[in-house]
């Protein structure tokens, strides 16, 4: 169900800048932070809240609203930059970001308004995921359930136990996508535990699978408007996606993973993505 | 033991219990090559990232997955490894917990578990990163030592006791730096808590990092209130040292037990529990993390606000002073909260 209302590839473009903007802000505000899962990831909240799925602070206590569920949830800035954007909250409330007495914490929680489920530890997402597609299944419900995980989170368990039965109940209702950007804390995920190829693992489980890349966003809107990609069986998009993307010294660099920004960095930082925005004009 | 003082390192120059942890481990790992660390993208915040470079061979990345870490670590235990599994301490002994239960303590495959950044070491993280709950639980499992070292000495001594015991050992460590609490006269043993100062008029018992804000609050007591309170550093949860608590309770002396963990569960209901069921009657005080939402804030932010501190812990010793020997009704409801 594609929102009726609709926004401009342009403009989604031009959201993923703000966005950018906005994590780097919060992040530095709160001393703390997941910043290159953030900045992979953000292209597809983008579109998933600003196109895709049917979810407002409108019709949030509706039992008919699509639902997202964030599995890799230290990547929670981004989560939230684009929440506040929805109107879930004032964005100024993210100036209490991991401070004392705050809601807004390092990982989703329902304390905050829009967030469906509190994770944070990693491989929750899938399950919880399976639980809402197949309510919506049980009741004839024509919602649909999104679940974002990290590349370095596939190899919990909890994953493969849910992508089975979500076959298992023809979940097509049910969308995974995998922020691929190919890194973790410790390393490359292909050298810390690989997970590859992770197209024919997740067929093998019987999901139809789609490649896109995760940073595009008129790709990420293609893809979405395809689900599902089969009948009858749970979608998993691949994500390509670049840890740290649209801050040059951040891409594809390990210590970003929770890296803060410096006072400097983060000025060369805004600059940079100034710029990307500006060539967007 | 009345001129035991507490050698207060400058700041700056205590370390994490982490780094001691990791610098121990490297020592023992060069005279043993059947010593493994087992990771789960946890070398980082385990502080093995110099373990790794040294001893390449020696340690086995298991990916985030914590179940799988715990089995395979019994696996590999099984065959004569002397093996360390290290993992963030809320992951470790909530998801792994069957596999600790069944694959190490029940089959009684000696694994090493090294829970990291435990309690609340990640403030604003969250819940889902804290530790409330792994004494609580790993108490109620047979066969398995549960230990949380309170500064850098009983760090060390801690992981070589552990890589000696061939039996299932779980190690919990936070990962602020931690200032020695006493010259390294009083001597280590699991299962022997550590009296690190002395007085007659109160009893504080610690463990982990809560053991150095109780040594605090009785300096702080001493100063203030000319209250001189004995401090215990109680590192061993299981086996509980039941002996030194005999004697330190035949006194008559109020006892306040302060742990990073929920009230329920943990050192305080354990020590609460032999007491009691050894006709003990002394006026009693558990601190911890109440059964609440945690609030957010940085480690030291929570643990202030629930009063696991310097100040917390002293207001708290002297209410308990304040109250008569046998609580009326009316006087023991309004105490409990
Ligand atoms: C169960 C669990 N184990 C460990 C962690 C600690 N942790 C947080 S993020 C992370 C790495 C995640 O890598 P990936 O899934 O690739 O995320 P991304 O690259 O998108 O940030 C780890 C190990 C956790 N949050 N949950
Ligand atoms: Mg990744």
């Amino acid at each position: 169900m594609i929102s009726e209302a609709t926004i401009s590839t342009a403009e989604l473009a031009r959201k993923s800048v703000q966005y950018r903007r906005n994590i780097l802000k919060y992040i530095v505000g709160a001393k703390a932070g997941h910043t290159g899962g953030s900045l992979s990831c953000v292209d597809i909240l983008n579109v998933l809240y600003n196109y895709t799925m049917n979810v407002s602070p409108d019709n949030f206590t509706s039992p008919d609203r699509d639902r997202y569920i964030q599995s890799k949830g230290h990547t929670v800035e981004a989560l939230f930059v684009v929440l506040a954007d929805q109107g879930f909250f004032p964005e100024s409330d993210l100036e209490t970001l991991c401070r004392y007495q705050s809601h807004y914490i390092g990982h989703p929680t329902r304390k905050v308004h829009g967030v469906e489920q509190n994770t944070g530890s990693l491989g929750h997402g899938l399950p919880l995921s399976v639980g809402t597609a197949l309510a919506a299944k049980l009741d004839g419900r024509s919602y649909r359930t999104f679940t974002l995980l990290g590349d370095g989170e596939l190899p919990e368990g909890s994953n493969w136990e849910g992508a089975l039965l979500a076959s298992h109940y023809k979940l097509d209702n049910l969308c995974a996508i995998i922020d691929k950007n190919g890194l973790q804390i410790s390393g490359p995920t292909a050298t810390v535990c690989n997970t590859d190829p992770m197209d024919q693992k997740f067929e093998a489980f019987g999901w139809a699978v789609r490649h896109v890349d995760g940073n595009d966003v008129a790709a990420l809107q293609a893809a979405f408007d395809a689900l599902p990609l089969a009948a009858g069986k749970p979608s998993l998009i691949i994500a390509h996606t670049v840890k740290g993307k649209g801050v040059s010294f951040m891409e594809n660099q390990l210590k970003w993973h929770h890296g803060v920004p410096s006072a400097e960095q983060y000025e060369a930082a805004v600059q940079e993505l100034d710029a990307a925005e500006a060539a967007l004009a | 033991m009345g001129e035991l003082t507490p050698t207060v390192a400058a700041p700056g120059v205590a370390q994490a219990n982490l780094d001691v942890f990791s610098g121990t481990l490297q020592e023992l790992a060069a005279t043993d090559r059947d010593l493994l660390v087992v990771t789960s993208d946890s070398r980082g915040s385990g502080k093995l990232v110099p373990f790794a470079e040294r001893f390449p061979r020696q340690l086995v990345e298991i990916g985030i997955a914590e179940q799988n870490l715990v089995g395979v670590a019994a696996g590999l235990a099984s065959t004569g490894k002397r093996v360390f599994a290290v993992s963030p301490a809320c992951f470790l002994t909530a998801r792994s917990f069957e596999q600790i239960k069944t694959d190490v303590a029940y089959s009684d495959n000696p694994v090493k578990l090294i829970g990291i950044s435990a309690g609340v070491s990640y403030g604003a993280l969250g819940s889902t990163h804290h530790s409330l709950h792994d004494f609580a639980a790993l108490r109620a499992v047979n066969n398995i030592t549960v230990v949380a070292p309170a500064d850098n000495f009983e760090t060390e001594q801690a992981i070589r006791a552990a890589a000696a015991l061939d039996k299932p050992v779980y190690l919990r460590f936070g990962k602020k730096p931690m200032p020695l609490l006493t010259k390294e006269d009083v001597p280590f043993a699991f299962g022997k808590g550590r009296v690190v100062r002395q007085g007659a008029d109160l009893i504080l018992i610690g463990t982990g990092e809560t053991t150095y804000p109780a040594l605090q609050a009785a300096q702080k007591l001493a100063a203030e209130h000319g209250i001189e309170a004995t401090v215990v550093s109680m590192h061993t949860i299981k086996p509980l040292d039941y002996d030194l608590l005999a004697e330190l309770a035949a006194t008559g002396a109020p006892i306040v037990t302060a742990e990073e963990h929920s009230i329920f569960g943990g050192l305080g209901e354990a020590c609460a529990s032999f007491l009691l069921q050894n006709g003990f009657r002394n006026r009693f005080k558990i601190m911890g993390i109440p059964d609440e939402y945690t609030v957010t804030g940085s480690q030291l932010e929570i643990m202030n606000h629930y009063g696991l501190s310097e100040a917390g812990i002293a207001e708290a010793a002297l209410k308990l002073l304040k109250l008569s020997v046998m609580p009326s009704a009316a006087e023991a409801s309004r105490v409990q909260q």
